[in-house]
């Protein structure tokens, strides 16, 4: 029984992190429809600014709020200078120079950092708490499932209870409409990619400590798994995101558990067969949203 | 290569691709037969091999790198540049490959087999594996537009480390397994090195599969394919099912693949999971890009690139006085960083890339000089 909890807890704390990387890839694919293969890259990079100020200051506080900042410049910087010339014909076009940016970002990182993995220290607990004499999560765990809670409800209440949000959904909707009533739409880009890497920035940081490891291809297997949630959920999905990436953790902890942590990549995998075979528009998607 | 009058009545312009003339005389000129390019193949190969003596040992295994490599890439070019599918998957099938080129190799080195099959079989695996594995992922693959494909081929690269890992009892795990192979003829071994060996050995794989390419990309089935990429209800209308020619299309870029891996563990004689990681995959997308999506002749160009610029970043940075560490770091990183702006810049400045300009400039030149026939410049 405790085991079931403390297996429970642990993968819906994975979860929380994949959701909100997921809820990063969705963001920018509402706003722009692009999938961001950089994503991850672009979020490595400003966790490794992150873990300067953490090894600079002693303060995660200051840490989070590092990442933050530094994964909103990071997108500004990427989508005024990178993304927005990149010619539309072709769908491939964006992933083509997305994927050289990740060329150029983790090699930089490799450079300047090396290869090796940097440890994050956290100023919570990763020893489970104990219920009744049932371990069930952690105090680092809990502080995760708080800090996702947060992003995700306030990313909610920015896109229905804000004008900025309605207007991002226009320009995601129909760009044409959205200009003539006024809405600028190049600037709601910029604003859905700032707000998407501040997001993918903060998954990568909060998963760091439990989960990677800070190495400049951290981000390469996080990104994988999150996409599969994305896809799970349907792109245009934040909800989706959110659901698959909860249900991903868990059953991705139950089969590490079962067989081992290298049998992960192989499930994600299968799942991700199995979900495109199935149900190529997600499980939250209700529009058809495939054509790219 | 001059243009040839062909000898056949050659279709009218308007029912031919239009790209053919415009894109593909460097390696196949539009109205030849099949006889003609396979001969252009071989004098080609021929030609290629009578160079190797020109370069040294060390040279010539610089050139057996780069035919598996071209291998890969070509197969990669057309699924992109005909189907319009991107995937970010090739090392994968290049594994598929070479880890069933190093099985068969050494299941007949232990058999003793004859050294004619110890040398062919090994090969013929190699593409039977890679194809089935190719097809599966296209069948797979067959419904899904762009990011779908290039995440769902991305997920299947990052997992090949951990398949490899989970049954190390089969795959030798991360350090992988030494590969047994037939080596040069006795005969030879007065006459060449065993470098240079491997390198003919890699310009016949390479020029198979380039011959073979060059005849698809003439055949009707080009053209399914472009008409699926370009306009998919359009296609079905005219009775094109485009499941079939994508995974068509994706069992032949991956077979094509699996040989540049066979080449790749024939050459290395060594297999390992991180020979073929992620990195690989996108030095294949590079040289495409690089070369020319779409275009054998670019692909050429691409696997010459990707082979030379880490030769040339490696050289720069043993040449400056560094401390060893930051030499270290810079060593590789530096030619992903290379590779990675030489991506975002022909992505955004020249398209089509070396190909295209070079078959651009030629055609400028053509122009210029007023001959007869030459082909109309486009862009």
């Amino acid at each position: 029984m405790s085991t079931i909890l403390l297996l429970l807890g642990a993968g819906l704390a994975r979860g929380a992190v994949f959701a909100l990387f997921a809820l990063a890839l969705v963001l920018i694919w509402r706003a722009t429809r692009i999938a961001n293969f950089a994503q991850g890259a672009m979020a490595v990079a400003s966790a490794y600014l992150a873990y300067l100020v953490l090894v600079g200051t002693g303060s995660f506080l200051l840490a989070i709020v590092t990442v933050l900042v530094a994964g909103a410049a990071i997108g500004f910087g990427m989508e005024r200078g990178l993304m927005r010339f990149v010619p539309s014909r072709s769908p491939l076009n964006s992933i083509i120079v997305a994927i050289g940016a990740v060329m150029v970002l983790t090699g930089l990182l490799g450079i300047l950092f090396g290869a090796d993995y940097k440890p994050i220290a956290v100023p919570f607990s990763r020893e489970p708490l104990e219920f009744g004499g049932v371990a069930v999560v952690s105090p680092y765990t809990l502080f995760v499932f708080v800090v996702v809670a947060v992003v995700v409800a306030g990313i909610a209440v920015l896109f229905t209870r804000t004008s900025l949000g309605l207007a991002m959904r226009a320009s995601a909707f129909d760009d044409e409409v959205a200009r003539l009533n006024g809405v600028r739409v190049s600037r709601m880009r910029t604003i859905g990619w700032m707000l998407s890497s501040a997001v993918g920035g903060l998954a990568v940081l909060l998963a760091v400590p439990t989960e990677l490891g800070l190495g400049p291809h951290s981000g390469d297997l996080l990104f994988v798994n999150a996409f599969t949630v994305a896809i799970i959920g349907g792109l245009d999905s934040p909800v989706g995101a959110v659901v698959a990436g909860l249900l991903t953790g868990v059953l991705l902890t139950v089969v590490t558990t079962l067989w081992g942590a290298t049998v992960g990549p192989i499930a994600i995998l299968i799942l991700l067969v199995v979900v495109l075979l199935v149900r190529p528009q997600g499980i939250f998607s209700l529009r058809k949203a495939r054509l790219a | 290569m001059t243009r040839t009058q062909a000898t056949d009545t050659p279709a009218p312009d308007a029912i031919r691709p239009r790209h053919a003339k415009r894109r593909h005389w460097l390696l196949v000129p539009a109205g030849w037969s099949p006889l003609q390019r396979w001969g252009a193949t071989v004098i080609i190969l021929v030609l290629a091999l009578a160079g190797t003596f020109l370069l040294d040992p060390y040279r010539n295994y610089l050139l057996a790198l780069a035919t598996a490599y071209v291998c890969g890439t070509a197969g990669l070019s057309l699924l992109v540049g005909r189907t319009g599918q991107l995937s970010l998957g090739h090392a994968a099938f290049m594994a598929a490959g070479a880890y069933a080129f190093a099985f068969t190799s050494n299941a007949l080195a232990d058999a003793e087999a004859p050294s004619l099959a110890h040398l062919l079989l090994p090969f013929l695996v190699a593409v039977v594996a890679s194809s089935l594995l190719g097809l599966v992922v296209g069948i797979a693959g067959a419904r899904l537009h762009g990011p779908y494909l290039a995440g769902l081929t991305l997920a299947l690269v990052v997992a090949l480390s951990s398949i490899t890992a989970t049954f190390s009892g089969l795959f030798g795990g991360d350090a992988g397994f030494y590969v047994s192979v037939e080596r040069r003829p006795e005969w030879l071994a007065s006459i060449i090195a065993q470098e240079q060996w491997q390198a003919w050995v890699g310009l016949v794989v390479a020029a198979i599969v380039l011959g073979a390419l060059s005849q698809l990309v003439r055949s009707p089935a080009a053209l399914r394919m472009q008409a699926v990429r370009d306009d998919e209800p359009a296609a079905r209308l005219s009775g094109i099912d485009p499941v079939t020619t994508r995974v068509g299309m994706f069992g032949i870029s991956a077979a094509a693949a699996g040989l540049g891996g066979g080449v790749l563990a024939y050459v290395t004689q060594a297999v390992s999971p991180g020979a073929y990681g992620l990195t690989l995959s996108l030095f294949l997308l590079v040289a495409v890009v690089i070369g020319g999506v779409g275009t054998l002749a670019g692909a050429v160009w691409g696997a010459v690139v990707i082979v030379l610029v880490p030769e040339l970043t490696s050289a720069l940075t043993e040449a400056l006085p560094l401390p060893a560490e930051l030499s270290q770091r810079l060593d590789g990183n530096l030619a992903i960083v290379v590779f990675g702006v030489i991506l975002v810049v022909v992505m955004l400045a020249a398209p089509r890339g070396i190909h295209g300009a070079v078959a651009g400039l030629v055609s400028r030149l053509r122009r210029h000089r007023g001959r007869p026939g030459a082909p109309t410049p486009t862009t």
